[in-house]
């Protein structure tokens, strides 16, 4: 019987399009990460003393809530994707909603981290931080930096995906909530290498 | 069983899906023709992109080669054409040289060679060939092709603005990149938009060749066209991701003068405003091996679907089944998987520890082992065969014998002792330009004579493109071929100017020579775009399966249109199932079900052999 049904409309592998694309697409990710974290490793030894002093100019306790952030709209980025497949509508609005919000905190926090770094002083003097400062603030900049525009990426379908549900025709593919949710968590894993590579990477003092 | 069958094949003609020619859907004209989802008409966007850009890499180096034969006389026609800050009375000033020479190699590699093989050969081969209506997400692949415009422009874009191009060759090696102002960071932010384009396109081919198979298309049932271009879709997804970080932390380095590549002590100031200088701490050496990293892959990716391709015609022209089918395949995975591991022969001379250097000599020599095998391979589907000489079937030879001369020269410069007397000679240019043109592009130029009647609905001149091939692969040779005798003669790549050196000066007159030859050489092609218009107006209407050919893209209609296939696919057997000796007809289409005297017969003839077929 099985030979009779006509599956070449469905996908071969089981998984659907869409997913198997972000997958394939999360694998490149990766590498564009590990080519910035060769990058890093390489640099940071050559260059010990300026990646440990520097990296103590760092807002590790605004990094540690932006963590908190980022896992927190992980976990509701989950729920809002059972939610949806429950076709439970209030609550994959709330969670969703929630998840947006988290994004937006993150990048709050940010901003106030990188106007901290622009406007910094030293001596009473203007001395703002900038990737031309040394070679450990051009990490800072660029993998954060890199880092925040998956964010606001991810945020666009997130924000569409709310408001559409919404509307009158409401939002149900819960298969393309899932996919999102895929880039979701690997920009929230990003984080989780890049938070100790640049906050926390120093010998206590 | 039969009727449940016909049952889902009605349901599904009723998608929203276009089958076949009869019935279109009215769509609009820029829905239809330029921002269309159809792969077919991506690929031949693809294929009009490709094939200009073509022409202007070509220019540029004719350009170039003009001014290497004859360093001190005006361009003829161009030269007065060209503004006053970069020729002077017509001679080109060396600094628009290394800029003519950085565009020809970037044109080439990133909006020639690439997007044609994957973007034209891949968008067209890959649906058509797995049986299905269209590419996994078909907006997305009209994304990955009009991403290539702005690209195209930024990567280009120096050459409206005073300070002009980048000028720093196609590898970019900084710290020249790093420091070069305005022309140099456009082509950084074009080449990253190219590869971002070109991953794109390769996740949607892995997943429309993992999801999108004809019902029966079985990984080992599929043409080696689709295998070349799975994986070279992987070697795009795994690599380019790392050439665009190493872009990125180059663009940094231009626009932001972080110093990721800048050495502490090197002063130098900005192109830009003249007043900064960079802090340094970052090591130039880093860059090369991410950039290396990826260009080596890049290398498989830009002659692996030409292998493909070269593999489907000599099958189908020479009657015979591909020898050694899985082989190839193995061989295709291994040559990819290898790719990644030999980055650093490209650093033999750039500071590399001795050590390190003998691990890449060696994982670069095992490369031979799967070429060989490939090439072996072809000879034997050639051997015996009942061979047409089409001029699909001649540029597949020629990549054949090309991809020889240009494998056999590689060998030479992986090893690391003869590589530092050859490095940074005409010997490389010789051998990556019969990898490139002499096979890549021969590869490209026989998928277009064989695909053209599907593709166009027209059969093409033979001899108008035998005239083209005759005349290419002649002019080819006489321009490429004594590069390696001046190469071992010591004479220095990218050089302006050879007639100040001079131990150089004897070699003038071979300059001069490979100059005419390369101007020969460009003008054959207007032989192929002749060919493509002539053919277009007056070309015979192709029938559906020209060639006998096997593959399930002979099963579309004699011009598809938008869904592809008319009847729904079921695939019976492998793509090369040509000149068995228990069937009349010479091939076997992969679509047709077996009658039952058709598989008594086979039964029979496995009978009688038993034991002597493997």
């Amino acid at each position: 019987m099985s030979l009779a049904l006509d599956l070449s409309h469905e996908p071969r592998t089981g998984i659907p399009h869409g997913k198997l694309v972000m997958w394939a697409f999360l694998a490149s990710e990766i590498m564009f990460f590990s080519g910035f974290f060769g990058a890093f490793i390489v640099l940071r030894q050559s260059n010990i003393d300026i990646f440990t002093h520097s990296s103590h100019e760092l807002n590790w306790k605004l990094a540690m809530l932006n963590t908190f952030f980022l896992i927190g709209s992980s976990f509701t980025m989950a729920l809002s994707i059972m939610n949806l497949e429950k076709k439970d509508k209030g609550k994959f609005q709330l969670f969703m909603g929630l998840t947006i919000l988290c994004a937006c905190g993150f990048l709050v926090v940010k901003y106030f981290e990188y106007s901290a770094k622009f406007g910094h002083m030293e001596n009473g003097h203007p001395h703002p931080i900038l990737p031309s400062t040394n070679i450990f603030f051009a990490f800072y900049f660029l993998m954060t930096g890199f880092h925040a525009m998956h964010v606001i990426g991810g945020m666009i379908p997130m924000g569409w995906m709310f408001f559409r549900s919404f509307t009158k025709k409401g939002y149900h593919n819960a298969t393309r909530v899932e996919v999102l949710g895929l880039y979701w968590h690997f920009v929230d894993l990003v984080w989780i290498f890049l938070f100790p590579a640049l906050y926390l990477l120093f010998p206590t003092m | 069983m039969e009727a449940i069958a016909v049952e889902h094949s009605t349901a599904h003609s009723h998608d929203a899906h276009d089958h076949g020619h009869g019935h279109h859907h009215a769509q609009s004209f820029i829905r239809k023709y330029i921002f269309s989802n159809d792969h077919k008409v991506i690929a031949k966007q693809f294929m009009v992109t490709t094939i200009f850009f073509l022409f202007v890499g070509g220019l540029a180096a004719l350009l170039v080669r003009w001014k290497i034969a004859y360093p001190d006389q005006a361009v003829p026609i161009l030269g007065s054409l060209l503004p006053n800050t970069w020729v002077s009375d017509g001679v080109i000033e060396p600094g628009f040289y290394s800029q003519l020479l950085t565009m020809h190699g970037a044109v080439m590699l990133f909006l020639v060679i690439i997007p044609m093989v994957n973007g034209m050969i891949g968008n067209f081969a890959i649906p058509l060939m797995i049986g299905t209506d269209d590419m996994a997400l078909p907006t997305l692949n009209m994304f990955s092709f009009w991403l290539n415009i702005p690209a195209a422009m930024l990567l280009m874009g120096g050459f409206v603005i005073e300070s002009g191009m980048a000028q720093a060759g196609w590898t970019a090696y900084p710290p020249l990149s790093a420091i070069q102002g305005l022309g140099q960071t456009m082509w950084i932010a074009g080449l990253f938009l190219v590869g971002f384009a070109s991953i794109m396109g390769a996740i949607n081919y892995v997943t429309t060749i993992l999801n999108k198979r004809a019902k029966g298309m079985t990984l080992f049932r599929m043409p080696m066209t689709i295998w070349a271009l799975f994986v070279t879709a992987v070697l795009i997804t795994l690599g380019t991701p790392v050439l665009a970080a190493a872009l990125a932390m180059l663009f940094f380095d231009n626009f932001f003068h972080s110093s990721f590549f800048i050495p502490y002590g090197m002063l130098a100031s900005s192109a830009l405003d003249g007043s900064r200088n960079w802090t340094g701490g970052g090591q130039p050496l880093l860059f090369q091996h991410l950039f290396w990293f990826y260009s080596h892959p890049a290398v498989y990716i830009m002659i692996l679907p030409s292998m493909g391709v070269v593999s489907d015609v000599i099958a189908t022209f020479s009657r015979k089944p591909i020898y050694g089918y899985k082989a190839m395949i193995f061989a295709l995975m291994a040559i990819g998987f290898l790719g990644f591991i030999v980055w650093g022969h490209h650093m033999f001379q750039s500071g590399m520890s001795p050590l390190l250097g003998t691990t890449f000599v060696l994982s670069t020599i095992v490369i031979a082992v799967p070429s060989a095998i490939k090439v072996f391979n072809w000879l034997g589907t050639l051997w015996g065969g009942s061979i047409r000489y089409t001029s699909a079937m001649l540029c597949a030879l020629a990549f054949v014998s090309m991809f020889i001369i240009g494998g056999l020269s590689g060998i030479f410069m992986a090893s690391a002792a003869v590589d530092i007397f050859i490095h940074d000679t005409y010997f490389i240019v010789a051998h990556f330009h019969y990898v490139l043109f002499g096979a890549s592009l021969f590869g490209v130029f026989a998928s277009i004579y064989y695909w053209f009647p599907k593709m166009f609905g027209k059969m093409m001149s033979e001899t108008w493109g035998r005239r083209h091939f005759f005349w290419s692969f002649v002019f080819f040779n006489l321009t490429f071929f004594p590069m390696h005798i001046i190469g071992l003669g010591g004479h220095m790549r990218r050089i302006a100017d050879p007639t100040v050196y001079d131990f150089l000066k004897p070699f003038q007159p071979m300059n001069e020579f490979i100059t005419w030859a390369a101007i020969a050489l460009g003008f054959s092609q207007f032989f192929l775009v002749f060919n493509i218009f002539w053919s277009l107006k007056y070309g015979k209407p192709a029938p559906r399966n020209p060639w006998n050919a096997n593959s399930l893209e002979w099963a579309a209609p004699e011009h598809p249109g938008h869904g592809n296939f008319d009847t729904d696919i079921t695939v019976y057997r492998g793509p090369y199932e040509f000149s068995q000796e228990y069937r009349e007809q010479d091939y076997w289409e992969q679509w047709v079900p077996p009658t039952e005297e058709e598989k008594k017969a086979e039964a029979a003839y496995f009978e009688a052999h038993k034991g002597e077929l493997h």
